[in-house]
């Protein structure tokens, strides 16, 4: 069964770390999936660099940069997760990228590819429902999430139509707006989840402005699971050991759902 | 032939689409259905019209330039999209797209721009239309530009840098399309080229063909020698590609030869230059398929050109379309070249045509060009080089 389905099958608050793969450097991608797993992590996105990232704010755009400038590739993460699996860590990960490097790798690969390095969904944001059949048909062919989009403006019907596609999990973008620039107005955000909550089929996530334990709670009262990203690598960029720094931040993150 | 694209999903066969963050998915899917109603609604149409004919001076002339023709040896009819209002085409998209966010109901007007034509068109008609209007160049454009931007401002916009990337119109756009996705409840985005997500480049290419559809009619009714005839040869520069299709979309059906002209920079053989069409591949781009300038792993590489509005790492998807069914032609030229034309047709012909425009003209010049001798040749002068005199006398190594 697919990691995720599992998970989400258990009715506990979750915390999904967004982390650059390959930022702030080479070596600290594999440390730093183990040490968010042990750090509580439910669920790990790990983000494939591209040099435009559309849907991103300055600060996952910075951490884009810099991954690209380490040499980074799409082949280069798919070997890391290979070998995070063989160090024996079983939390689901999931590859967040856009559509064009996954096009140049050759997507019908790049899916195969995922499945046997033990990637267990896809998150592309500017694949929506209009252009992405043939992808989603052939991820689901190989026990692949494809975790599609839905945001504050997206009408009653069409989440609907969109959690079916989705098939395991959905992602509800919190605001309006890129990555990791304005955060959602409490009652706007609860509203919307509720609207998602009558319309989809399928567990959800919600991500984008998340930054405080307290958000990270509030969004579980709503919601199946909070992604927490740009305010991550902020800690890690202000950390003396971005590793270290990471650690402490995803254990704060989920101080105030220890309970669940 | 029949030509019908792009089709319902906003396809040209491979190419286009709608590959966008779902937020925007609302907003481009009304102005779909907006842009299906305006296109038989007579009022819309008419108030175009009379801004076109009435604001912006059309019809633009078709000149013939007597001069550079006996050089060459074939018939050179210049369409001067140079003497439009804002002193290039990108006015006839600007007026068709300010009429549709006005019956959008929006109150902000967003951009890009590379060579401040597209920035200062769309300042202009938010002047006149009373919007708030935000336009987003890069750095180096702006440098370049300095007189666009100053012209932007004096038209009440505000001109926003963007220091990410290659600091131009790519980076210019990227920014444009998170500001939409931020605002997309009360700004409309003019895009300004026939590129981005379905309906934009139909959209685009529709306000475009008035340069088309007038060259026809020109044409026909010009002289002895072009009565009731279509010219042999059409060139057009492409960065986006706008001229080039609202040049190209009326003879699309006719035995006309289209030839778009991208920029090659330094050259071809390295690493500077903008031929997306030539060197690019496959790929996908602020929302649409087409071929693109980009490595190995997808990361979309850094073009080069002397003209800021041919330095785009893309194309307009029809294009890519057309370059595949091979009803187009593509080809570059370098910068030098660009530049030895700009100079080539000021003296021979007193007009000083943007660099853009330049790099059409220089084909005329390109040895083993399409053109025979005896051929009519229509060029796109899609605008004038009064911006871009700096940067030809820095090019030249004179200090002004």
């Amino acid at each position: 069964m697919n990691r995720i389905k599992t998970l989400f099958s258990q009715p506990k608050s979750k915390l999904i770390p967004f982390i650059t793969a390959g930022y702030p450097s080479l070596d600290i991608t594999i440390p730093l999936v183990l040490a968010a797993e042990a750090s509580g992590a439910d669920m790990i996105e790990l983000g494939m660099p591209f040099s435009d990232p559309l849907a991103d704010g300055p600060i996952i755009q910075k951490s884009s940069q810099i991954a690209l400038s380490n040499g980074v590739t799409v082949k280069w993460i798919l070997e890391q997760v290979t070998l995070i699996r063989s160090r024996g860590c079983e939390t689901p990960i999931v590859l967040m990228g856009y559509i064009n490097p996954i096009m140049q790798y050759g997507w019908q690969k790049f899916i195969k590819d995922c499945k046997q390095c033990g990637v267990d969904g896809l998150i592309i944001p500017d694949l929506p429902p209009e252009e992405c059949e043939d992808i989603t048909d052939e991820m689901k062919k190989y026990g692949l999430a494809p975790i599609m989009l839905v945001a504050p403006n997206t009408p009653d019907s069409r989440i609907k139509k969109i959690s079916k596609i989705s098939g395991v999990l959905l992602y509800c973008v919190s605001v309006l707006g890129v990555t990791g620039k304005k955060s959602a107005d409490n009652s706007d955000l609860v509203n919307y989840l509720m609207r998602v909550k009558k319309n989809s089929t399928v567990p959800y996530v919600v991500g984008f402005g998340i930054k405080s334990p307290q958000d990270v709670q509030l969004i579980n009262q709503h919601s199946d699971g909070a992604v927490v990203g740009s305010a991550l690598i902020k800690a890690m960029e202000t950390a003396v050991n971005p590793l270290e720094g990471a650690s402490s931040f995803i254990t704060t993150l989920k101080s105030l759902n220890k309970k669940n | 032939m029949t030509y019908e694209y792009p089709d319902i999903r906003g396809h040209f066969n491979k190419f286009g689409g709608k590959y966008v963050p779902e937020s925007l998915i609302p907003a481009i899917n009304e102005l779909e259905e907006l842009y299906g109603q305006i296109q038989n609604d007579i009022q819309f149409q008419d108030r175009l019209t009379n801004l076109l004919q009435n604001y912006s001076g059309r019809p633009t002339p078709l000149y013939f330039a007597r001069q550079i023709s006996k050089e060459c040896g074939f018939n050179i009819y210049l369409k001067r999209e140079d003497l439009n209002h804002t002193g290039a085409h990108k006015i006839n998209n600007a007026l068709g797209q300010i009429l549709l966010a006005e019956k959008m109901e929006k109150k902000r007007i967003i951009a890009e721009t590379g060579a401040g034509q597209h920035g200062v068109a769309t300042a202009t008609v938010a002047a006149q239309f009373g919007l708030e209007c935000v336009v987003y160049m890069g750095e180096e454009d702006i440098r370049r530009q300095k007189l666009n931007v100053f012209r932007m401002e004096l038209l009440g916009a505000e001109v926003r840098s963007v220091n990410s990337g290659s600091k131009t119109l790519k980076d210019a756009t990227n920014e444009a399309i998170r500001d939409w996705v931020e605002n997309v409840e009360n700004t409309y985005y003019l895009i300004g080229s026939v590129v981005g997500p379905h309906p934009y480049p139909m959209i685009v290419r529709d306000f475009q063909s008035v340069i088309g559809i007038e060259t026809r009619e020109q044409f026909f009714a010009m002289d002895k020698l072009t009565e009731n005839k279509l010219p042999d040869v059409i060139v057009a520069c492409v960065g986006g590609g706008s001229n080039a299709i609202g040049m190209f979309y009326p003879f699309l059906s006719d035995k006309v030869k289209l030839i778009g002209v991208e920029a090659a920079g330094l050259g071809t053989e390295t690493d500077k230059h903008a031929a997306t069409m030539t060197q690019g591949k496959y790929g996908i781009l602020h929302g649409s398929a087409s071929y693109l300038l980009q490595n190995d792993d997808g990361q979309i590489t850094l073009p080069h050109s002397i003209s800021a509005g041919l330095d785009y790492p893309g194309v307009g998807p029809e294009h890519s379309h057309l370059k595949d069914i091979g009803r187009v032609i593509y080809d570059s030229v370098t910068d030098d070249e660009a530049v030895n034309a700009f100079r080539w047709l000021s003296e021979m012909e007193g007009i000083l045509p943007a660099l853009e425009s330049a790099h059409a003209m220089a084909y005329l010049r390109k040895p083993g060009n399409e053109i025979s001798a005896g051929d009519n040749v229509v060029i796109c002068l899609s605008g004038r080089g009064d911006k871009d005199v700096h940067t030809v006398a820095d090019y030249l190594g004179i200090k002004l």
